[in-house]
């Protein structure tokens, strides 16, 4: 922690700055890097099937790590991500057995995710509460009314035209899912870099008090960045929901860790006032990448979670040690 | 004793005592000195995390890899209980104390030296322990007859009417008070966590200071890690799988303020012993189990607040920001 004063840049300064930059380029060749690697290293690899399969690993999870990726830079967080998702996909489970159609599905789906983000967003900005706590808070609370309504019950029986969000095709090889994941990728791009909306958000992460003093709502902007995140977990439940064609409680269980370490390995910082969408795009992209990869190997899940664990400690650390070696 | 009566241990003691009293107006028996013995038993080990946590805590960090620290050493030593079935407890003990410990170092060198978050350098290694474990074991567990009956007689053993893991408890329940609040470093915590750069000034090492904490926290850890595996005398790689969060529950509720620098080891006690009755309350009245996680979060907010509510006492900053030693 250093004493610099600050203007309010998109990124940090100093050393880091050249380096965080290039973040970007360095996560680019990573990603081309485990391409070859995989290709060399499966033959079932370089399959356009595959391929099209394997980004089912990431886009869901990068939907939220969008908005996600916003929330951490205005120097929040949001660890119920994964719990919204099973109380959001419970929600609609019990609505199929009350015969709603697709359409209403999809709208409750929505909604449990927004009332979620906004009871987040409430405690966090209404009350002043930390949200580190409040969030580990509401993801057993979420979570926890999933396995009072479900137990160790599932739901099925989702109506068929409902499969089409996580089975579906637009064209050829092209999932539904993953153009979803490209509008989104555009408008939270847009939102980020290219609005006013945006900017504020750079500055409450860089230094929320001299923002507000700067005439920015702090705390309805984070208010709104929380709304969006329970939306885009409202989403993401809703493609998952649809791709597994059931619901159990235990459903995207430890997803909010892979999701904070997208948003991180893109090149976000966890303090906040840094990070960029194209980032967190690239850095969706390697995790998707090493998962298809290893998965082809025969890895089993854990081993690839140590990776994703030594990868999240990695990114952070490795910098800072390259850093304290140059001095 | 003004204080006292403000303060969030008695508040928790009445709770503690409305939530027995209401479960006794309807079940008599789960008030029976030998139930709440067992009650007792079954939190110790809630309660030896809770208080390496609020110890934590208190430095502004948090490790959520206590569970996963858990259950890796319960494997290390249930498979060197494997291959040397006639080690003596003592030195069981100490390795599971030490390799806890070692843990609980690998977090705290990456938050004192390299800086990193706290919470992200702790959601890192939680995946690498239990990751580990799977490498250690591919998977298989380590069953009942595989391990020695003094390895799972230790925390089961009675002396003058309570088990050795209920005395274990009560007897780090009384190191830490003692060391919270008659040692050097024990008040290095709280001043590390209230307020960082008057700690510095003061001449405090606040990295160090943390790096202590995650090393105390991964010690109980491990050192629970032994009692649990022998107590339910089995080992896999999801042992207490997502205890974190109740470790974590019971400090907040214990009035353990996350931002740093308010809480007592009474308060991680109560927190833990509040949590542990309810667990052991609802199936005896008839309440599925399953409602068990929705409660504890609903306890994490309702706790947060009041601690929001009573900590509201903003203070000036006098000096300028220091630079934190390293």
């Amino acid at each position: 922690m250093t004493t610099t004063s600050r203007m309010i840049p998109d990124r940090l300064q100093t050393p880091l700055e050249r380096k965080l930059k290039s973040w970007e380029s360095l996560l680019m060749l990573v990603a081309i890097g485990i391409f070859i690697i995989n290709s060399f290293a499966s033959p079932y690899f370089l399959n356009v099937w595959n391929l099209s399969d394997a980004t089912f690993n990431f886009t869901e999870k990068a939907m939220i790590a969008f908005a996600m990726a916003l929330l951490i830079i205005s120097g929040e967080i949001d660890l119920s991500v994964a719990a919204i998702i099973a109380l959001a996909s419970t929600a609609m489970g019990a609505a199929v057995q009350l015969g709603v159609s697709t359409e209403g599905l999809v709208l409750i789906g929505l909604l449990v995710g927004l009332a979620c983000g906004a009871f987040n967003g409430f405690l966090v900005t209404g009350l002043g509460l930390p949200s580190i706590v409040v969030t580990i808070g509401t993801m057993s609370l979420f979570r926890g009314i999933s396995f009072i309504i479900l137990g160790d019950q599932a739901y099925r029986g989702y109506p068929s035209d409902f499969a089409f969000f996580g089975q579906g095709y637009v064209w050829w090889v092209i999932t539904f899912e993953f153009v979803l994941f490209a509008i989104i990728a555009v408008i939270y791009a847009i939102i980020l870099h290219m609005t006013n909306f945006g900017r504020a958000v750079y500055a409450i992460g860089n230094n929320a008090t001299a923002a507000l003093f700067s005439g920015i709502r702090v705390g309805r902007v984070k208010f709104i960045l929380f709304l969006l995140t329970g939306l885009m977990s409202g989403v993401a439940a809703i493609c998952l929901t649809s791709r597994l064609g059931s619901t159990r409680p235990s459903i995207a269980v430890g997803w909010e860790l892979e999701i904070v370490t997208m948003v991180v390995l893109g090149g976000v910082s966890i303090l906040g006032g840094s990070g960029s969408i194209p980032g967190v795009v690239i850095a969706a992209f390697v995790m998707g990448l090493v998962t298809f990869g290893l998965g082809l190997l025969n890895v089993p899940g854990i081993v690839m979670s140590i990776v994703i664990g030594a990868l999240l400690i990695s990114v952070i650390a490795l910098p800072r040690l390259w850093s304290m070696w140059r001095t | 004793m003004k204080r006292f009566l403000a303060s969030r241990e008695l508040l928790l003691l009445i709770a503690i005592g409305l939530l027995l009293g209401v479960i006794s107006s309807r079940f008599p028996a789960f008030i029976a000195p030998s139930n709440l013995v067992a009650v007792f038993n079954d939190t110790s080990p809630l309660i030896l995390l809770a208080i390496g946590q609020m110890i934590v805590i208190l430095t502004k960090c948090i490790d959520l890899s206590v569970a996963a620290n858990l259950a890796l050493t319960g494997m290390v030593v249930s498979l060197i209980n494997i291959a040397v079935p006639g080690l003596p407890i003592v030195v069981m003990l100490f390795i599971a104390v030490a390799f806890g410990a070692v843990l609980g170092m690998f977090n705290g060198l990456l938050v004192w030296k390299l800086a990193i978050p706290p919470i992200v350098v702790t959601l890192g290694t939680m995946t690498i322990f239990r990751g580990t474990i799977f490498l250690l074991t591919e998977g298989k567990w380590v069953n009942s007859h595989e391990m020695s009956d003094t390895f799972k007689a230790f925390p089961r053993t009675e002396i003058l009417g309570l088990p050795v893991l209920s005395w274990i408890a009560i007897a780090v329940v009384i190191l830490f008070t003692i060391v919270m609040t008659r040692t050097t470093l024990g008040r290095a915590f709280y001043a590390a966590g209230g307020n960082p750069h008057a700690a510095t000034y003061a001449g405090i090492n606040v990295g160090r200071t943390q790096f202590w904490a995650f090393t105390i926290s991964g010690a109980l850890a491990g050192l629970t890690g032994y009692l649990w595996v022998s107590r339910f005398a089995v080992a896999y790689v999801d042992v207490a799988g997502g205890f974190e969060l109740t470790v974590v529950a019971a400090c907040v509720i214990g009035g353990v303020s996350i931002m740093g620098g308010i809480g007592s080891v009474p308060g991680a006690l109560l927190g833990a012993l509040f949590l542990g009755i309810i667990a052991n309350a609802l199936p005896v009245v008839n309440i599925s189990p399953f409602w068990q996680m929705a409660i504890s979060g609903g306890a994490i907010i309702i706790a947060v607040v009041l601690n929001a509510q009573a900590n509201r006492t903003p203070g000036r900053i006098i000096l300028k920001r220091a630079e934190h030693a390293t």
